[in-house]
C-alpha cells in the first residue's frame, strides 16, 4: 500500500494493480461466444441478446460465427453422438483462454432423451465451467451464467491456463478431468492392464425381445 | 379407447374400399404372365401390397416402371421394418410406388430372413434408391447386395450395431465419453 500512496501522490494518472486483476478484468468484459445453438435452447440464447435481455451489457453480445474469434461456447440443446465429435471439434479449435457454459438439462445431463444416440452431458465430451439447470432456461438464466463465468475468469491466474497445443478429438484428454501429474486415469488404468480391451456390453437390462429369444 | 372399440374400429379401416382399385386388372394379368413373381395380394386400408420374393424384386421393379397402364415412375419411399428377434421371417422392406402420370400408388414387399437379410438393390431402376437403401441398411442391417455405395447415412460411421432393430438396447451398448 504504501508503493501506492507515493505512485499516487507522485503520478496521479497512473494506476497500479495486479497483471491478473488487469488481464482477467478485460477477458471477462469481453466473452465472446461462439455461434453454436444445438436445439431449442438455441432459441433462449438468441433471446438472451435481443434487445429485452440485453446480454451486451455484460459484453458478451458478439457471437461469433468462426471459433477462432470465440472465448465461450454455449452448448444449448443436446449433443447427439453423430454431433460429440463435431463439437469437440469446435472446441478445440477455439484459442485458449476458453470456456464452456452447458445450457439446459440436455446438454448437462441428456435431460429427457435416456437413449443411444444422445450423449449424457456435454462435460463427456468438453470440459464444462457453468452449467444451467432448466427445459429450456430463461434468458436471464443464461445472463446469470454468464456472470457466474465472469466471476470465475476473475478469480484465474494467468499461470493457471496452460496454452500447449493439445491434440484433437478422441486421444485428447479435455482439461479439468487432468489429474496433476498430467496422465489421465484412463490412461494410467489402461497402462495396467493392456490385454484388457473394452468389450462391448449391454448398457441396460436385456430387453423383451432378448429375453424371448434366450428360451 | 377400449381396445375392442379400438379393434373393431382398425377392422372396419382395413376392409375399406380399394383406393386404386383399377390397378387389380393389370396385377392380375402380371401374375399370369409370371406366376413366380408375386407371391401374394393384400389388400388392407384401401392400399394394395404385393408380396414379392426377394430373387424377384428387380424384375418387378422393372416390370412395374416400364409396363404400360402402370408407369410406376416415382419411388416415393423404400423402409424396412423389423417385426422382432422372435418373427420369422423377421425384417421386410417396403418399396412404395407412385405413377405421377396414372396417379396411382401400389406397395412391394419383400420379406427376409435374420440369418440372410440380402436383397437385390434396385438403384438400377430408380437412382432414388440409392439413399433410402442406405438408410434401411444403416438401421436395419439390411444387406442390398450391388448397391454402388452402401455407407451408414444417419448414425456416426463408427456405429455398432443397428439401432432400430427391435433387440438393439435403448440406451446403446456404451455410455458415450471421450474422457
Amino acid at each position: 500500500m504504501g508503493l501506492d500512496n507515493v505512485l499516487a501522490e507522485a503520478l496521479p494518472e497512473v494506476l497500479t494493480t495486479k497483471l491478473d486483476s488487469l488481464v482477467n478484468w478485460a477477458r471477462k468484459s469481453s466473452l465472446w461466444p461462439a455461434t453454436f445453438g444445438l436445439a431449442c435452447c438455441a432459441i433462449e440464447m438468441m433471446n438472451a441478446t435481443s434487445a429485452r435481455n440485453d446480454l451486451a451489457r455484460f459484453g458478451s453480445e458478439v457471437f461469433r460465427a468462426s471459433p477462432r474469434q470465440a472465448d465461450v461456447m454455449i452448448v444449448s440443446g443436446r449433443v447427439s453422438r453423430k454431433m460429440a465429435p463435431v463439437l469437440r471439434r469446435i472446441y478445440d479449435q477455439m484459442p485458449e483462454p476458453k470456456w464452456v457454459i452447458s445450457m439446459g438439462a440436455c446438454a448437462t445431463s441428456g435431460g429427457v432423451f435416456d437413449n443411444y444416440a444422445i450423449v449424457q452431458g456435454v462435460d463427456k465430451v468438453v470440459p464444462v465451467d457453468v452449467y444451467i439447470p432448466g427445459c429450456p432456461p430463461r434468458p436471464e438464466m443464461l445472463i446469470h451464467a454468464v456472470m457466474m463465468l465472469q466471476d470465475k475468469v476473475m478469480k484465474e491466474s494467468l499461470r493457471d491456463r496452460h496454452d500447449v497445443q493439445r491434440e484433437e478429438a478422441r486421444e485428447a484428454v479435455p482439461p479439468g478431468t487432468l489429474p496433476a501429474s498430467g496422465v489421465s486415469a484412463t490412461n494410467e488404468a489402461a497402462a495396467d492392464h493392456p490385454a484388457q480391451t473394452p468389450i462391448s456390453r449391454p448398457y441396460t437390462i436385456p430387453s423383451r425381445h432378448e429375453r424371448r429369444k434366450s428360451h | 379407447m377400449p381396445d375392442i372399440e379400438r379393434e373393431q374400429t382398425i377392422a372396419e379401416q382395413a376392409a375399406s374400399p380399394l383406393e386404386y382399385p383399377g390397378l387389380l386388372p393389370l396385377i392380375e394379368t402380371l401374375r399370369q404372365e409370371h406366376g413366380d413373381w408375386v407371391r401374394d395380394v393384400v389388400q388392407a386400408f384401401g392400399e394394395i401390397t404385393l408380396i414379392v420374393p426377394r430373387e424377384q424384386i428387380v424384375a418387378v421393379c422393372q416390370y412395374m416402371k416400364t409396363t404400360a397402364g402402370l408407369e410406376f415412375n416415382l419411388l416415393a419411399d423404400i423402409c424396412g421394418a423389423d417385426r422382432g428377434p422372435e418373427e420369422e421371417p423377421r425384417f421386410e422392406v417396403n418399396y412404395h410406388l407412385f405413377s405421377t402420370t396414372k396417379y396411382h400408388r401400389l406397395r412391394l414387399k419383400v420379406l427376409l430372413n435374420e440369418d440372410d437379410p440380402h436383397v437385390q438393390t434396385v438403384t438400377s431402376v430408380w437412382r432414388t434408391a440409392n439413399w433410402h437403401e442406405r438408410e434401411t441398411f444403416d438401421l436395419l442391417g439390411v444387406i442390398f447386395d450391388d448397391h454402388p455405395d452402401l455407407r451408414r447415412i444417419l448414425l456416426p460411421d463408427d456405429w455398432q450395431g443397428h439401432a432400430l432393430r427391435k433387440d438393439f438396447p435403448l440406451r446403446g451398448y456404451e455410455p458415450y465419453s471421450l474422457t
